[in-house]
């Protein structure tokens, strides 16, 4: 049915997919496997004609295929239901499903019983009941899942991409996406299922196939495998990154200890505490609650309920500026969006939150002060940039992580959160920056590390907290720190043996 | 050494040199003001006698003032449209508080600087804390402080006002007229804040992006209720000035100052989505549209053409300006 031999692609001068084949059969339920980065999104973009390949050829029932853009793979009958949905909140499920493409009957006018009749159709045909009239904002997750699926169909698509469906649904949602999957496998269509829950893969899956680093790994049914040689094809055995030497393990005091944060209603329940001079991993998948904890910690995001020591004493900050008070900083995951004033200078954006130090009279600025702090804090960092007055968009993205350090190193901070610390940034920059974590926390300093690098958790952390599904599901230590376990408690197991 | 905050125009080295004021943002405003200057000069004998310039200057003076608060809030990326009715509705309260209630002067018009930070205060809580937009939120104000104004003035001027608050309007210190010296020092002060202040320098971070200078701390609640606080002020002080000029107390004064605000800010070189921009850029933007009205009214062109004209400029700097970035 559907045929991706050799594909590769490359960004500028890096390869990113280095020759992946994929072959799905008609009415099968095809998983493909890898952990973050593998490369599974790069390749569904040139499945759907988003991005071109660099090389290989993609065939469909023996014919190939040159997809300029999205709409000529759709025209081919693929259907893609992304993570984040297309669908327009205020409208209704049949406006969505024939959003652009209306019937139209007498004078132009929209036929909206025409559209309403095909829609009905095609929902009898997956089997679910969705209601057509309530702005698609009312429907739950699983039903709008639905109303894509229903309209890719809508399409006569006989390929069908699902990039991680079950990730906010219930497991009875799950269950009815699976009834509904099923009867498309049985009318003969393709499905590629992209899924981190390995139980899932061996409740629906047919056949999988696994990347890793870019790499084609290997293709085989599921019967053929288990739980572990999953996990070991995605993980496999890697070149590791030089990382600078873990100190042994810390008796030193509690600086947070996090008793009980709760994101959702009835989510899970995660404790964990934080030494001076220890880094903490946190790994997991994205979307496990890794990022949301933190903020909730710091009173920037929501939580039902969120108790936390900071030295041994109860606090409820209510935004990251008390939490600078306390010596907490948080250096967020998307440092264009989130961490850096894009139109300030180095200068200005290490100096931002720290007017304190420099000040001469009610609110003034030292100047002179500032430019000197500002120095010896790029020195410290090693930012490489023309001056402290060069504008940061100018910088490459490891210069932009270190003005971004160079910020809270400025300060005396005794707690130091890395969101994805070194994400799209080079191997030299990512060794300077590891060093200067170490380098804090020998200094009596602590660092929460959310990182979906499996490398670099394993590298860096003294501990590890697992995260799945909103919450801590394992706390690891020694030993236990390795791919195989990180991936288990990420990927499966019960979340009921919370602590 | 300075390393003044604005566009993050980099690696600025000290003192004057035309390269660096070319690639100052100050340059197109600049330029603006002298091409235009030297249109009306040519149009009119008159234009560049020292009491014409004066006069400009004068008849410049409350919307450059409004302008001032305008330009705090458009550097964080907000909008204050309630500044003409706030400006009228403070002069008529003032005025009344004066002529009906027999308060003296000075009490009166301290009152009247306080109810204009009030309505500041109350935009800025609507707009940090009330998380609604700003445009929104000051469209609502300006409509309720222009019903208040003529509620209580019964829609008609309130004179009677003591004489010597006339001085504020139409006093001169040498020759230079009180509300010029006003204005000056207003911006002044508005200098100093935005450019040597850690407060100036979170109003710019708020305007470059918002979701980080609150991660990394900056308290953007306070900061950005501060701005309007400020917007509100220069309200009030711009109604002291024209209460002076027209001796009483009209609220129906100034409607569509804050359009006028709003230009002299974005003529000035601020970007309308924040962050980028210098307090010095409004104010020659402010003096640019006080020379069009002047030299326009000099030609002798219809009132009705001169709208016009402006709008037409307007649009045209705004072009050049992204297309010289």
């Amino acid at each position: 049915m559907l045929e991706l031999n050799a594909i590769r692609k490359s960004f500028g001068k890096i390869e990113v997919l280095h020759g992946v084949d994929l072959n799905v059969r008609a009415g099968e339920v095809h998983a493909l496997l890898g952990e973050n980065g593998a490369g599974k999104s790069t390749l569904m973009k040139i499945l759907c004609g988003i991005i071109p390949p660099s090389e290989g050829t993609i065939r469909i029932e023996g014919r190939e295929q040159r997809f300029a853009n999205y709409d000529e793979a759709i025209a081919a009958g693929i259907g893609i239901v992304f993570q984040e949905f297309s669908l327009i909140p205020h409208l209704d499920a049949v406006e969505n499903m024939f959003l652009a493409r209306e019937i139209r009957g007498r004078l132009g006018l929209l036929d909206r019983k025409a559209m309403r009749a095909r829609a009905t159709e095609i929902m009898r045909q997956l089997g679910v009941e969705v209601a057509l009239d309530v702005p698609i904002s009312r429907l739950s997750v699983a039903e709008q899942q639905f109303v894509e699926i229903a309209k890719a169909l809508s399409l006569d698509a006989r390929i069908l991409v699902l990039d991680e469906p079950t990730a906010t649904l219930t497991p009875s949602e799950v269950e009815h996406l699976f009834k509904v999957m099923r009867e498309l496998r049985r009318q003969g269509v393709a499905i590629i299922f992209i899924s981190h829950h390995l139980e899932e893969i061996f409740e629906i899956c047919d056949r999988i196939t696994v990347l890793r680093d870019g790499e084609f790994v290997g293709s085989c049914a599921v019967a053929d495998v288990d739980n572990d040689r999953l996990v070991e094809m995605m993980v496999g055995r890697r070149i590791e990154q030089s990382f600078p030497p873990k100190p042994a393990p810390s008796t030193a005091p509690v600086v947070i200890e996090a008793e009980e944060v709760q994101l959702r209603k009835s989510g899970p329940v995660s404790r964990f505490a934080l030494r001076k001079g220890e880094i903490l991993g946190f790994a997991g998948l994205v979307g496990s609650g890794r990022t949301e904890t933190v903020l909730a910690m710091l009173g920037a995001g929501p939580a039902t309920r969120c108790k936390v020591r900071i030295d041994g004493i109860e606090k409820r900050l209510s935004g990251p500026d008390e939490g600078l008070a306390h010596g907490i900083g948080l250096l967020p995951e998307s440092r264009k969006e989130q961490g850096l004033i894009t139109s300030f200078s180095i200068l200005q954006n290490i100096s931002l939150n720290n007017y304190g130090k420099y000040r001469k009279g009610p609110g003034f600025i030292d100047l002179k002060k500032e430019l000197a702090c500002s120095e010896t804090a790029m020195a410290q960092v090693r930012v490489k940039a023309q001056g402290p007055l060069a504008r940061v968009d100018t910088l490459s993205g490891g210069n932009q992580q270190k003005v971004v350090i160079a910020r809270w190193l400025n300060h005396d901070m005794q707690v130091l959160i890395f969101d994805e610390p070194t994400r799209g940034i080079d191997v030299g920059a990512k060794a300077e920056i590891y060093a200067l974590m170490r380098a804090f926390t020998a200094g009596g300093g602590a660092i929460i590390m959310i990182s979906s690098e499996l490398p670099e958790v394993i590298g860096m952390s003294d501990r590890v907290c697992v995260f799945r599904s909103g919450g801590i599901v394992a706390t690891l230590s020694g030993e236990d720190i390795n791919s195989e376990t990180i991936m288990t408690h990420a990927t499966t197991g019960r979340i009921d043996n919370v602590a | 050494m300075s390393h003044d905050t604005n566009t993050g125009a980099a690696g600025k080295t000290a003192g004057f040199s035309p390269a660096r004021l070319l690639h100052s943002p100050l340059a197109l405003p600049l330029i603006g003001l002298i091409a235009v200057s030297v249109l009306m000069g040519l149009a009119s004998d008159n234009f560049f006698s020292l009491g014409n310039i004066m006069n400009v200057l004068r008849q410049v003076s409350v919307v450059g003032i409004l302008a001032v608060g305008m330009t705090f809030v458009i550097l964080t990326g907000g909008i204050d449209l309630s500044v003409g009715a706030v400006m009228a509705l403070v002069g008529t309260l003032s005025a009344g508080l004066m002529v009906n209630t027999g308060l003296p002067a000075v009490p009166a018009l301290l009152a009247g600087l306080l109810i204009g930070l009030g309505i500041g205060l109350a935009n800025g809580f609507l707009v940090a804390w009330g998380r609604m937009p700003a445009i929104i939120v000051t469209l609502a104000t300006m409509g309720m402080a222009r019903g208040l104004g003529l509620i209580y003035s019964g829609g008609y001027p309130i004179s009677g006002i003591p004489s010597w608050i006339s001085w504020f309007g139409v006093g001169r210190i040498g020759f230079v007229p009180v509300p010029v010296i006003v204005m000056v020092v207003i911006y002044a002060f508005a200098w100093v804040l935005l450019q040597r202040t850690a407060f100036g320098r979170h109003v710019y971070a708020i305007g470059g992006n918002e979701l980080a200078a609150r991660l990394s701390g900056v308290k953007t609640q306070r900061v950005k209720l501060a701005v309007y606080a400020i917007s509100g002020l220069t309200s009030a002080l711009a109604a002291v000035i024209l209460t002076g000029r027209l001796m009483s107390g009209q609220p129906n004064a100034g409607v569509g100052f804050e359009l006028d605000a709003i230009a002299a800010v974005v003529l000035g070189g601020t970007a309308i989505a924040g962050g980028r921009g210098l307090i010095l850029g409004t104010l020659i933007g402010a003096v640019l549209l006080g020379i069009l009205n002047n030299g326009l009214n000099l030609m002798g062109i219809n009132p009705y053409l001169q709208d016009v004209i402006k709008g037409g400029i307007i649009l045209l700097a705004i072009y050049i300006g992204r297309e010289w970035r």
